[in-house]
């Protein structure tokens, strides 16, 4: 198998990230992957759940009065366009359109970082008002929660602009199209956590 | 209504039981087993119903196990000796069988028929030991009709406060017999766990939260070698966790009662001289953590010493001597690793108490007795 | 040809396995480093039973003895008994399945050193400061009261540890589902590629439990987190139902490949077919599938209320059925076959009773009115012993003496073999089966000494002087190895004579590409149909000889761990030292520079050419 064998839209193949072993390897191994991580993800939200509201006795912070709810809509909905620029992106790569697959990319990146600006806002704001990181059993699990959302953030922030980087000048091979890819459902992922978050921590801490 | 159900249902387990003992196995076992260990220790010689539905627990399970080990052994050895290739010939080719349905249908219902007769039970004694309703049960004059006792575990020692008589003591239990004896459990540091072998199962002692559970004694601790039950910690705490020993006393209802009184009315008179001079030195260094009345509430930084002369023990598990109790004094840490009572230096000055001192001191809690 | 077979000197043999992508040395190294942490734990139990022989022993004080318990279970789950079985499953799995490697060969050399590297950091805790000390539980309130630095190394090297762990199970999972050889349908598999198969997938469900727990107590004890603080409203219950829920399908993490390992052995030995393969199969899932619904058990006496006691006793209790199942499968296996006793077959045999021993207290335990009793009692020790030392260790053991011509094309002596299992086996039983009693006579387990008179003291010297005999075997088992490894005698293809899998048909030693064409797989126990079938040459192949396709060696998965090892250090000394925090962000940006230069590198592998294929006779 020729790895930096170059394909024209009409020999690329349906699924290109499916067609070395490499790739398939790489398809199941990354949803296996995503199972782990939903698990990870579940225990976090276990343990927020069951330390929610919970403090030293007097505790003045509780989610109806914290959480603003407008900001963290505008964030929501600015990591769903993402997700669906993300997928525009991979629709590009199956028709073999590099340029419009990484400028798709480049838009998803774009609205990652305006999701991760105005989550260090929000942290921001919280710890100016008090809740800081060891307030309360509530505010750990809080921050460990949302954090290690917004740390897969970063970390899939990085991977994309590291593969675009990486392919700007190589274009397609089947060698990077299963790493797209990839990129792509672990967006996916973080942005369905995300949606548990809004439900779970957001609205029914303010309407619950 | 309620309670006659649950009494026949025990009378059944019992006659369950009994029959199961014709089986010489059974009847072994139990013989076997009633041989182990102490009296005041053992789960196998139970002193109260709670501990004895959890050993016919014990023997029911163990007669179903034994039967599924007689099965497997049986097959086992007999497979063994008909089957070695030195028999069957070195270039025998065994049929090659690939299974057989009828005999998957056996070990897997035959299984699920004995699991059955060990869950019936289990489910039962789970809700009867976890029935705690009685607790608040109170006679006509609003009296608690049950002790209630309140323990809490710390760092290495246990204090025991009856909240309905207004008592609290440490180190040593005192219940009445033949009746159902509630507990709140509690740990004050890290967690720990409540056990007391002959009376009934553990219960763990969590910083969080109450746990509740009951126990019963139907034999008076008096009779026994040492004259108490002991009792045991049984959750790792820190380094002197194995030392974290605490005893039980049982009285009949009535001399419980009159206990429970002169706790109550406790109020020490040094006997000599030397115990006046020790109850100085205590009410200088010791008095503000050990409280020596028994009248009080729970929540003190070191154990009562209100009955301190009654006890069994020194720190919880030295025999009970005033050698012990001035070593015991003169050097915690020595006997009782990371245990938080002060080294004599920080309470005395600087310095460790001297040989009279500790005489002084060792007479006056030897005379702080409820009993005498 | 100059790909191939290459003589090397000390240093390159060392780069080499520093850089290796094979499977096979990869297991080599999971071997090496698990059975030395095996010894390590097997001397800090020795110090447990010379402290326990006699009442008031001073052997070792209070403190102390709390380091070595904790270290002794830790050490052994995590460090020996998982590693080594993961050394099994990298040699025979891909092997069985036909497989050319594991699916992602760089990942699996990650995982061993990720292993590595957490075990190496949390044993570092003996000479910097003092061991973990609240056991291999490290429960919460007493794991946030412990002083010192024991438990930081604990959480950090098992955190470090434990993602190699997770990597592993996710390759393996992906090396069976997507690179079985043409033929082999799943139901063609055998039991032991079935079992890593289960073990696996309980590793990617119940590890991120305990990344979790673990993050929790690192973030408590190194970054002020308020999880597990009942005054800042933590609440230390979480850690319990986290760890266990994690703890649980470890038990089966362990004991299924041993199971596994076992099933091989009965049939291969017996001469026959396993019997009830595909109720084996079905029971090795359904005991996964359970593993998860129980844990509670675990948590009897916590004061979950009747009500979560009930089920969690009847759902721990039909874990007994699929058990046995397998228990009369086996004695069904070897029922009607021709039973030969090697060293191999000696240790399963010795299984069975001993398992069977350890399942049925493991049945009077799940009935939690009981288990009030022998819950964190001596009783719960000698169960777990059974199971793990029982099952686990004797599984190991039969495996090493199995499977070393496989991976060294050497056989190990069958005489000391044997020595080494009489010795380990009386030793085992002695030590363990008089514990029962000592915990239904009251005595807590995790106690660091007892006093005299209790009833107690006899029982405990007869379980220390089976203890020594334990030792002795493993010492006859380490003498063993040294003078089949001095001698070096090729054992030769298909050593036991009577294999029935696709690993024993590979020619001896093994090439490092595996088969040179995909074999055939025509059915259960494909070689042995073969063999059957009178054909001389091995196998039927699936293909013409062709080129294979090869991984690069890389350097890059031992750099990425090192970046997470000094990353540690610093989170460990976080708020007490001024360097750890450029050290924790020096060592994560390693790390993460690694994983770009591996992402940004291109490294498509190389190829063996068919001419040079042809003219290989084999050689590592």
């Amino acid at each position: 198998m020729d790895f930096n064998k170059k394909y024209t839209p009409q020999t690329w193949p349906d699924h290109p990230e499916q067609v070395t072993l490499e790739g398939k390897n790489k398809f199941l191994g990354f949803w296996l992957f995503l199972g782990g991580e939903t698990v990870l993800f579940a225990s976090l939200f276990a343990t927020y759940l069951a330390l929610k509201n919970k403090g030293p006795s007097g505790m003045e912070f509780s989610t109806d009065t914290l959480f603003e709810l407008p900001l963290v809509f505008i964030m929501t909905m600015i990591l769903l366009t993402s997700s669906l620029t993300s997928v525009y992106a991979m629709y590009h790569m199956k028709n073999h359109n590099f340029r419009g697959m990484q400028t798709w990319l480049a838009i998803t990146v774009l609205l990652g970082f305006a999701f991760l600006g105005l989550e260090i806002y929000e942290f921001n704001h919280y710890v100016h008002l008090g809740f800081t990181y060891g307030q309360s059993a509530f505010s750990s699990s809080f921050f460990t929660l949302v954090g290690t959302h917004g740390l897969h953030v970063v970390i899939g922030l990085g991977w994309i602009i590291l593969l675009m980087l990486r392919n700007a000048k190589r274009g397609f091979s089947l060698y990077n199209a299963p790493k797209y890819y990839t990129a792509s459902l672990y967006w996916h992922f973080i942005d369905v956590v995300w949606v548990f978050i809004f439900t779970v921590v957001y609205l029914m801490g303010v309407v619950g | 209504m309620k309670t006659t159900m649950k009494e026949g249902f025990d009378l059944a387990m019992m006659r369950g039981l009994k029959k199961w003992r014709l089986f010489s196995l059974l009847a072994a076992l139990t013989i076997f087993l009633s041989g182990c260990g102490e009296e005041y220790l053992s789960t196998l010689t139970p002193a109260g119903q709670v501990g004895r539905d959890q050993f016919n627990l014990l023997l029911l399970s163990s007669a179903i196990m034994a039967l599924v080990i007689i099965v497997v052994v049986i097959i086992y050895v007999v497979a063994l000796v008909k089957f070695r290739r030195k028999k069957v010939g070195e270039d025998v080719i065994p049929k090659q069988v690939e299974g057989s349905h009828t005999l998957e249908i056996i070990w897997t219902v035959i299984p699920i028929l004995l699991l059955i007769v060990l869950a019936i039970p289990t489910v039962y004694y789970t809700y009867k030991h976890a029935d705690v309703a009685a607790m608040d049960q109170v006679d006509e004059e609003g009296n608690k009709t049950n002790v209630t006792v309140n323990v809490t575990a710390k760092l290495y020692w246990w204090e025991f406060e009856y909240p309905d008589l207004g008592i609290v003591t440490a180190q040593e239990l005192v219940v009445p017999t033949d009746q159902k004896v509630f507990f709140n459990l509690k740990a004050a540091d890290v967690k720990h766990s409540f056990w007391i072998p002959t009376a009934g199962g553990k219960m763990d002692t969590n910083v969080e939260n109450v746990n509740q559970f009951y126990l019963e004694f139907d034999k008076e601790s008096a009779g026994l070698e040492q004259g108490v039950f002991y009792g045991k910690c049984a959750e790792l705490c820190g380094p002197s966790h194995a030392l974290m020993d605490f005893k039980v006393k049982t009285l009949e209802p009535k001399e419980f009662k009159v206990w429970a009184e002169s706790m109550k009315t406790t109020e020490h008179v040094a006997a000599d001289d030397l115990a006046t001079k020790g109850e100085e030195i205590f009410n200088t260094s010791c008095i503000t953590c050990h409280a020596t009345s028994g009248a009080g509430t729970a929540g003190g930084p070191a154990p009562n010493l209100a009955a301190f002369g009654d006890r069994n023990r020194v720190a919880g598990f030295m025999p009970h001597d005033e050698e012990n109790l001035k070593n015991w004094i003169n050097d915690p840490q020595e006997y009782k690793p990371g245990n938080l009572m002060p080294q004599p230096e920080t309470i005395n000055n600087g310095k460790k108490f001297s040989e009279d001192q500790l005489d002084a001191l060792a007479a006056y809690l030897m005379g702080l007795s409820v009993e005498k | 040809m100059s790909s191939i077979a290459k003589k090397k000197g000390f240093g390159a043999t060392i780069w080499d396995y520093l850089t290796t992508v094979d499977h096979k040395k990869i297991a080599v190294m999971y071997l090496a480093a698990g059975g030395l942490f095996f010894v390590i734990g097997g001397i800090e139990a020795m110090l447990i039973r010379i402290q326990l022989a006699q009442p008031d022993n001073d052997f070792v004080s209070a403190g102390l003895f709390n380091e070595i318990i904790t270290m002794h279970g830790t050490t052994m789950i995590f460090l020996a008994a998982m590693p080594i079985l993961f050394g099994f499953m990298n040699a025979v799995m891909p092997l069985q399945i036909g497989a050319r490697d594991v699916a992602f060969p760089f990942l699996n050399a990650l995982g061993f050193w990720l292993f590595l590297f957490g075990g190496i950091f949390l044993n570092l805790s003996w000479f910097m400061g003092g061991a973990p000390d609240a056991g291999w539980t490290s429960y919460a309130s007493l794991s946030l009261a412990s002083p010192g630095h024991g438990i930081d190394f604990y959480a950090l090297g098992l955190q470090i540890a434990g993602a190699g762990t997770y990597i592993g199970g996710i390759n393996f999972l992906v090396t069976i589902i997507n690179m079985r050889a043409p033929g082999m349908t799943y139901m063609r598999m055998p039991l032991f590629t079935w079992t890593t198969f289960v073990a696996s997938a309980l590793i990617l469900f119940a590890f991120p439990p305990l990344t979790i727990g673990l993050f929790f107590l690192i973030l408590d004890r190194m970054f002020g987190g308020n999880f597990f603080d009942h005054t800042m409203g933590g609440n230390t219950i979480i850690w319990e139902h986290l760890f266990w829920i994690f703890g649980h399908p470890e038990v089966y993490i362990l004991i299924l490949p041993a199971f596994g390992i076992f099933s091989e052995i009965f049939a291969l030995f017996s001469r026959k077919r396993l019997f009830g393969y595909s109720s084996m199969v079905f029971a090795t899932v359904l005991i996964g599938f359970l593993g998860f619904m129980v844990w509670a058990h675990h948590m009897f006496t916590v004061g979950l209320g009747p009500t979560a006691n009930a089920i969690f006793a009847v759902a721990t209790m039909a874990i007994a059925v699929p058990t046995g199942m397998k228990i009369f499968n086996w004695l069904l296996t070897i029922w009607g076959g021709s039973i030969k006793v090697t060293t191999p077959m000696l240790y399963a045999l010795g299984f069975i009773p001993s398992f069977v021993a350890g399942g049925v207290t493991g049945i009077m335990q799940a009935a939690a009115p009981l288990d009030y009793q022998l819950h964190d009692s001596y009783f719960i020790v000698a169960h777990f012993h059974y199971v793990i030392v029982g099952g686990v260790v004797l599984a190991i053991l039969a495996a090493v003496h199995l499977y070393w011509p496989l991976m060294f094309n050497q056989m190990l002596s069958e005489k000391l073999g044997k020595w080494t299992f009489w010795f380990f086996f009386i030793g085992f039983h002695l030590t363990f089966f008089i514990q029962h009693f000592l915990g239904l006579m009251g005595m807590p387990r995790r106690v660091f000494t007892f006093g005299a008179n209790q009833g107690w003291d006899l029982f405990n010297l007869i379980s220390s002087i089976g203890a020594a005999f334990m030792a002795v075997g493993v010492i006859i088992l380490v003498v063993n190895i040294i003078i089949t490894v001095v001698k070096n005698v090729p054992a030769g293809n298909d050593p036991w004579e009577d294999g029935r899998t696709l690993e024993w048909a590979i020619p001896q030693p093994v090439p490092f590409y595996n088969f040179k064409q995909t074999p055939l797989v025509r059915g259960l126990d494909t070689f042995w149909i073969e063999k059957q079938e009178g054909n001389k040459v091995g196998m039927t192949y699936a293909e013409p000889l062709s080129d294979i396709h090869m991984p690069n060696n890389s350097f890059i998965p031992f750099v990425m761990t090192l970046g997470l090892f000094i990353a540690a250090f610093g989170a460990l000394y976080h708020g007490e030292k001024d360097w750890a925090i450029p050290v924790l962000v020096l060592g994560i940006a390693i790390t993460v520079g690694s994983m770009a230069v591996r992402s940004i590198k291109d490294d498509h592998g190389f190829h063996i050419h068919k001419e040079d294929l042809m003219n290989d006779k084999g050689g590592k």
